[in-house]
């Protein structure tokens, strides 16, 4: 029972970074119809910037949670300016050419892997964190690492945000809108792609946040890691529905949790066959997904 | 038509707009006088909705549309629409995720949007106005596009099969508002619905096969059933 | 002759002379300094130029379904992979014979391209891409699981020479391999060539220009789109064999996602849609490839900052940012830069990712 719990719990830590990165991307691609595979570039930048800051910036961080939350912090905002950036520089040119806009975004990503292996070396590097993360709560017999909760935590604070931004604000609103139809929206006189940048930054925070929770997470931060995370939020954004933050969310849930259940239950890296095998049903019986717009489709 | 002359609020020439390998609207050239409703009459499939979108920036064109001496060939749609041009597009196209009034709060364009008028001559939406508006009936997503229209100050309005799908009495209806439109703005009306068209448009233009094969008064025209048949395929008006 | 048959002849001759012109280079004795650390008939020369015309043929096969019929797929690494790996374990695991282990490699990319193929393109578009990387996806976790230690997961199998024909095996028999793989990629790009000008072609192309199209005229695209992808991908199991054969074995790195990506690459740089572009493109990368981490070790880049190290000890930022540049200012590749007059590669195969989600979405209405 006690491993039952474990596995439940992790699960739902894994589905938060799951979550985090889902929700950008599903944004991204709904409104904007990019498969954006720079988004594992934002996901390293977040953990890389909160490793370096913390370690040369505060030499090492020794568990002190606020310098280890203002390295985050560093890391978050990063994140959000590189996103935006590569928006404006290298998607925006590619107007409506949605083909190359996802072969740059490609290209980018397999540039920047690159370019981190480059600098700081293929081996992964330990993320040090304060220690409390390090240590485990007993729940119901359990021993939960630390950690666990952080990570929920954050992506429940983050699903109410955007949720508050999508349904409380004018930007929130045109980005609700375009995602069921850009053209429309256009037709209104608004000009959509002022929402683009934004949605990008947003993603680019939200990504920036899963990789400084990755790395508490595996301990480490590595120049796959953004890649490995992506190709499974890639699976939850199909699944849960492209441009629905409530379908990311159960999405993401499902697919960690089946993860955990059957790779510890059945044979380690069987849960990720099925994780995939799930994908392709979801995809023939409901190209929907269970939210959102059809994939594909662009108004 | 009145005897006194009017200026022209849109001229059109030379339209030529490629969908796929599908050469759609081959040199449409017509006017739209400022004032009252112009309907842009066709079979089905000859380009009608195709011209709309085409004066929008929607589809790419070839040409010049000229509005009252702007040209909108080569502007995007949003700028061309803030020009105060506004579109009833003919699957309604309301945001069917966000509430009625969520709808109408995003069409908002100008500084003083005009809710009084809308919520007059639409008092049903004031009430549904947190009704999602997917769950509205056809005819009331047809009353939310076209109060998208009416909320702003447009100098043109291009309205497209508004009657489309509904009941005879909303088809009323529609005509109605459509004749209080057509006395505060330019509306620039495709329509397959002929009683309609007779009650309130002032003049027609024909397509067909890609081009403009008449342009007249609305009254001549509607009174020459051979001439309808002819272009139109329809039987009576 | 006619004008006609001229020009036929020539459309035909010159491929024929550049194989022939190939077909010599393990006889010259030649140095090419800037180029080449060895002269062009020694081994490591030849290895590297048989590794690139490989790669030139992987292309190809990319090109077939990417360039001509506009399907993007992010999962062609799963056949190579099988290429790779089941002529291995076969041979060194199961102990079969060399034809035996072809036979059954080539039946079993077959039989998973249809079924994998049917099903994925069920939809189009971007969510082919997705369904075809997850798919490759999970080829990659069934290597890494290693299951009754047949694919070693990550130390890779190495192959049994002892199995392999005499021929290929032996540093002396290098030249070997050379021919090989150049009678691999003279024999994929006939290949390609004679069914892309035929009619299934010509249906493939109307498929990537817009698939509403072709199902009006009554023809079934998803059964035109399963014949490339089908024969894409065992093209792509058979190079996967001469890949296993070049490299004495099988690793993981052709079950990554990031293989199909680097195909991708070299498509896009030489030209997607245009066949001698993919095959350049595919040459280019790997020589790039080899020769940029040679200088990079080199002493004399060993004292520049990382910054300036980088782009050398790692080429794939390099040959991403090249992508990313051609990608934006000459979609046509460097085969669009000799065909300035039709119009780029790229730029035709928008309306295969715009038109093919309608059709998907108008299928699920009926």
């Amino acid at each position: 029972m006690s491993t039952f719990v474990l596995l439940t719990i992790t699960g739902f830590g894994l589905g938060a970074m799951y979550f985090l990165i889902a929700s950008g991307l599903s944004l991204i691609y709904g409104l904007m119809g990019v498969l954006n595979f720079a988004h594992g570039a934002f996901i390293t930048v977040g953990s890389y910037g909160t490793w370096w800051t913390s370690e040369h910036v505060f030499d090492g961080v020794h568990s002190n949670l606020w310098r280890w939350l203002l390295s985050a912090l560093l890391g978050l905002v990063c994140g959000g300016v590189f996103a935006a950036l590569v928006e404006l520089i290298l998607i925006r040119p590619l107007y409506t050419r949605h083909i190359e806009q996802v072969l740059v975004t490609v290209g980018l990503q397999l540039a920047f892997v690159a370019l981190v292996r480059g600098i700081w070396g293929p081996d992964p590097k330990t993320f040090v964190v304060p220690r409390w993360l390090h240590e485990t709560t007993d729940v119901g017999g359990a021993l939960i690492p630390n950690d666990r909760w952080v990570e929920i935590a954050t992506a429940a604070v983050v699903l109410v945000l955007l949720q508050l931004f999508l349904r409380r604000t004018r930007y929130g609103l045109i980005i609700r809108a375009g995602v069921e139809n850009r053209a429309m929206v256009q037709a209104l006189g608004i000009d959509v792609r002022k929402a683009f940048t934004l949605v990008f930054a947003i993603g680019g925070v939200a990504a920036a946040v899963a990789g400084v929770l990755s790395g508490v997470y595996f301990n480490v931060v590595g120049p796959e890691q953004g890649t490995s995370l992506l190709i499974f939020a890639f699976i939850v954004v199909v699944i849960g529905g492209l441009g629905s933050i409530g379908g990311s969310a159960v999405a993401a849930l499902v697919v960690a949790l089946t993860q955990q259940y059957t790779n510890y239950y059945a044979s380690s890296g069987i849960g990720d066959m099925v994780v995939v095998l799930l994908l392709g049903v979801v995809l023939l019986v409901r190209p929907r997904g269970f939210a959102g717009a059809v994939v594909g489709a662009r108004a | 038509m009145s005897a006194v002359a009017t200026r022209t609020l849109l001229a059109v020439r030379d339209l030529h707009v490629y969908l796929g390998q599908s050469h759609v609207l081959q040199g449409v050239t017509f006017d739209v006088p400022e004032g009252g409703v112009v309907a842009l009459l066709g079979r089905n499939g000859v380009g009608k909705t195709t011209t709309l979108r085409a004066i929008l920036g929607l589809v790419d064109r070839r040409g010049s549309i000229r509005l009252e001496g702007s040209e909108l060939t080569g502007m995007s749609t949003h700028r061309i629409v803030r020009r105060s041009v506004g579109y009833v597009p003919e699957d309604r196209d309301v945001f069917t995720g966000l509430t009625v009034a969520e709808n109408l709060r995003l069409a908002e364009r100008d500084d003083a949007p005009r809710y009084d008028l809308v919520y007059e001559l639409f008092p049903e939406l004031r009430e549904r106005g947190t009704q999602r508006a997917g769950t509205l009936s056809g005819g009331q997503q047809q009353m939310v596009a076209i109060a998208r229209a009416l909320l702003n100050d447009n100098r043109l309005l291009l309205v497209d099969e508004p009657t489309k799908g509904l009941a005879p009495a909303l088809v009323a209806e529609v005509a109605r508002v459509l004749e209080r439109l057509a006395e505060l703005t330019t509306v620039l009306l495709v329509e397959q619905n002929l009683g309609v068209v007779r009650r309130i448009a002032q003049e027609v233009i024909v397509l067909d096969q890609g081009r403009v094969v008449h342009a007249g008064d609305a009254k001549e025209f509607l009174d020459e059933p051979d001439l309808v048949k002819r272009m139109l395929s329809v039987g009576r008006a | 002759m006619s004008r006609l048959n001229r020009k036929l002849a020539g459309d035909w001759l010159w491929p024929v002379v550049v194989f022939a012109a190939l077909a010599v280079v393990p006889k010259l004795d030649v140095s090419i300094p800037k180029l080449f650390d060895q002269p062009l008939s020694s081994p490591g020369t030849l290895a590297l130029l048989a590794a690139c015309l490989l790669y030139g043929a992987l292309a190809l096969t990319y090109d077939l379904q990417f360039g001509f019929t506009g399907l993007l797929s992010f999962g062609h690494a799963l056949y190579v992979a099988i290429g790779v790996y089941l002529s291995n374990i076969a041979i060194t695991e199961w102990h079969w014979a060399f034809w035996q282990g072809i036979l059954f490699t080539m039946g079993v990319a077959f039989v998973l391209a249809n079924v994998l193929g049917y099903v994925s393109l069920r939809v189009g578009g971007i969510a082919f891409a997705m369904v075809t990387l997850a798919f490759a996806q999970a080829g990659n976790v069934l290597a890494l699981k290693d299951p009754h230690h047949w694919t070693h997961g990550e130390e890779g199998l190495g192959a049994d020479y002892t199995k392999l024909p005499q021929a290929f095996v032996g540093i002396v028999n290098t030249r070997n391999l050379y021919w090989l793989a150049l009678a691999f990629l003279a024999f994929v790009f006939f290949v390609v060539r004679w069914v892309t000008e035929s009619s299934p072609g010509r249906v493939w192309q109307a498929i990537r220009e817009n698939e509403l199209r072709v199902e009006v005229l009554g023809l079934r695209p998803h059964a035109y789109k399963l014949q490339a992808f089908v024969l894409s991908s065992v093209l792509a199991a058979a190079g996967g064999i001469v890949y296993m054969l070049l490299y004495n074995g099988s690793t993981l790195s052709v079950t990554e996602p990031t293989f199909t990506l680097t195909l991708l690459l070299m498509v896009v740089i030489g030209g997607a849609g245009s066949r001698w572009g993919a095959v350049l493109g595919g040459i280019l990368y790997n020589y790039l490839d080899d020769r940029l981490v040679a200088i990079g070790s080199s002493s004399a880049v060993h004292g520049l900052p990382s910054a300036l190290r980088t782009p050398l000890e790692q080429p794939l930022f390099l040959l991403g940012v090249i992508f990313i540049l051609i990608v934006m200012f000459l979609p046509g590749g460097l085969a669009g830069l000799a065909n300035r007059a039709r119009p780029s590669g790229l730029r035709r195969l928008e309306h295969a990712v715009q038109t093919a989600p309608a059709v998907a979405e108008a299928r699920e209405d009926t």
